[in-house]
């Protein structure tokens, strides 16, 4: 039974898209690979269940990557 | 290659009246720019008793870079302006959109899911059927005095009004006006004239877009694609038109070249990959990039912007033309009731608060649309592209992906509107246009809520069973009972306003919802009236 909710939670998608984007804005590659991966961990603890993590982590690596 | 497109219709150049003489003509309202915005602007005065001087520097309508989608909303103004109808029978109807990643279909929306309004999502159509059903319509009312070639080259700020100097084939004239409104787009004349500042961001990112006459049974939809395989790398953006003429847009990235990009061999190339394997000829091609930016205020004393002229979006999401449209309906009831001694010049003030909030609200959507297709970083298409990436498995990240937002109108939070004292259910908004409804008139005949709307204050008012009296709307509000006159065949009217017997909905002039009770209250629709009029 799966626990990840994939369905949209936001009111506004556009603007958490938005805010997504505007966090790593101007910054280096290195910066914006080390600000994701900051945004990961608090996130994933934010969560606190290691169900829900395995199967984001499924998740994000069963998706194709998207057509460039 | 230059624009192959042609001149559509062409209007001869008049000497008036206020070019002989040395004295000065003064006249209550002149607008400059005869576009969409400009004509829906002296229409609507005209229909309203304001006569209204329509300044244009060319004799011809058809040239430049052309919109084609015309939102629901703009169709319920235009159809209160008298062409409505003969736009949507002459357009091509639609209201799905369809969203690929590469070739793959992501997913579809509706724009308009539910039924029982008269007019669509949307039409296509190109502009130069709209500017050339608006000349006429515009032609037919005494009151719009409609001269081309007349080329405004100076513009004096009075205190009570405006000062014009016109060029014309016969020599320059001047003219004076209570009320000047600048039409003009967004190479404005009389913003530059004024020294008013005009900025705000400006995307590099370049875009092809070519008008294309072929016989072809795609859909009826609007098609975008993130990456096709036809277009590495970038987006497209397909739309159908009346005749057999298709708009293709494509996205080039900020390193294109403008003068090699427009090169037929060029524009063939790319286009045959899109199109093949239809013949088909160009219409029309141009090279774009856009802006998102407004003037600080649109009101400088008796000058009002409206349209292109006041602010400036991407064309992603059709909000260009059609807020412009939606500004002049605005300006105009206001206008209206300012110079018939009607309405406070608080009203004016309005003009400016609710257009920028419009505005403002279209720059927001129009700026997101561009973050999304066009990344600014590596980092920030990475984001995009793990949302593409996401998107057939995760519904949350089918609602990030955005291909442009598309025109709804601005729900206005005003002064006013009176607000409500009761909750109210349903998809009626205070500040917003009333949502349309079928309607049965009391000979049997059917309508619609909004093309019953007199333009005027109107009061509609839910009849009780309980409660036979018929009550007097206060003066200067025309009153409609449904129940009485109308009646409501389907229940939407009721669902769509939450109405119970004996409630009521005070309607403006532009068809938004200002104020609304559970019951009749004469008292405080007097007082709902005068604050709507910033008496």
């Amino acid at each position: 039974m799966s626990k990840l909710v994939t369905v949209s939670k936001f009111s506004d998608p556009d603007a958490a898209y938005l805010a997504l984007v505007q966090a790593r804005r101007n910054l280096t590659e290195t910066q914006a690979a080390e600000f994701d991966s900051k945004l990961v961990l608090i996130l994933a603890n934010h969560i606190g269940d290691l169900d829900v993590l395995q199967e984001a982590i499924a998740l994000a690596k069963q998706a194709a990557p998207a057509p460039r | 290659m230059t624009n192959a497109h042609k001149t559509i219709y062409r209007y001869d150049y008049r000497r008036s009246r206020d070019q002989r003489g040395s004295a000065v003509a003064r006249h209550p309202v002149v607008a400059v720019g005869a576009g969409p915005v400009g004509l829906a602007a002296a229409i609507d005065l005209a229909q309203r008793g304001v006569p209204v001087v329509l300044l244009d520097d060319a004799d011809r309508i058809g040239e430049g870079s052309r919109g084609i989608c015309w939102s629901k909303r703009t169709l319920e103004i235009l159809d209160r302006l008298g062409v409505g109808e003969r736009l949507v029978q002459r357009g091509v109807t639609w209201k799905l959109g369809k969203v690929f990643s590469g070739d793959e279909l992501l997913f579809s929306f509706d724009l308009l899911p539910e039924a029982g309004h008269k007019m669509p999502a949307f039409i296509n159509l190109q502009q130069y059927y709209l500017e050339k059903a608006l000349v006429d319509r515009a032609l037919e009312l005494e009151l719009v005095d409609l001269r081309w070639k007349n080329r405004v080259v100076g513009v004096d700020r009075l205190n009570d009004g405006a000062r014009l100097t016109i060029e014309t084939p016969d020599g320059p004239y001047q003219l004076e006006a209570d009320w000047l409104i600048a039409a003009d787009g967004a190479r404005s004349t009389i913003r530059d004239l004024l020294g008013l500042d005009f900025s705000g961001v400006t995307f590099e990112d370049k875009f092809l877009i070519a008008d294309v006459h072929m016989a072809a049974d795609f859909p009826t939809e609007r098609r975008f694609w993130f990456a096709p395989s036809f277009h590495s790398g970038q987006s497209a953006l397909m739309h159908r038109q009346p005749d057999n003429v298709w708009r293709i847009d494509l996205q080039l990235g900020p390193d294109a070249d403008t003068r090699v990009e427009q090169e037929p061999e060029r524009v063939r190339a790319r286009l045959d990959k899109v199109l093949r394997p239809h013949a088909y000829e160009l219409e029309w091609v141009s090279i774009y990039t856009f802006n998102c930016r407004r003037l600080d205020r649109f009101v400088h004393g008796r000058v009002v912007f409206i349209g292109d002229a006041a602010h400036q979006v991407s064309p992603f999401g059709a909000r260009g033309a059609n807020s412009g449209i939606q500004d002049a309906e605005n300006l105009a009831w206001k206008l209206a009731a300012v110079l018939k001694g009607e309405g406070g010049t608080g009203l004016i003030e309005s003009y400016d608060l609710e257009r920028v909030q419009a505005a403002d609200e279209n720059i927001g959507h129009s700026t997101r649309s561009t973050d999304f297709m066009s990344p600014h970083s590596a980092a920030e298409r990475r984001l995009r592209d793990a949302v593409l990436a996401l998107a057939p498995q995760a519904e949350f990240a089918r609602r990030m992906i955005n291909s442009g937002r598309l025109s709804l109108p601005k729900t206005y939070d005003t002064s006013l509107s009176t607000p409500d004292a009761t909750a109210f259910a349903g998809t009626a908004r205070l500040g917003a246009p009333v949502p349309d409804a079928p309607l049965i008139r009391r000979d049997g005949t059917s309508t619609h809520l909004v093309e019953s709307l007199c333009g005027e204050f109107e009061l509609i008012y839910v009849r009780d069973a309980g409660n036979d009296a018929r009550p007097q709307a206060p003066e200067g509000i025309k009153l409609t009972i449904i129940g009485d006159g109308y009646h409501d065949p389907d229940g939407l009217f009721g669902a769509r306003f939450d109405a119970t017997p004996g409630a009521a909905y005070l309607v403006r002039p532009d068809q938004h919802l200002c104020a609304r009770w559970r019951g009749f209250d004469a008292a405080a629709i007097a007082r709902a009236h005068a604050r709507a009029l910033q008496r």
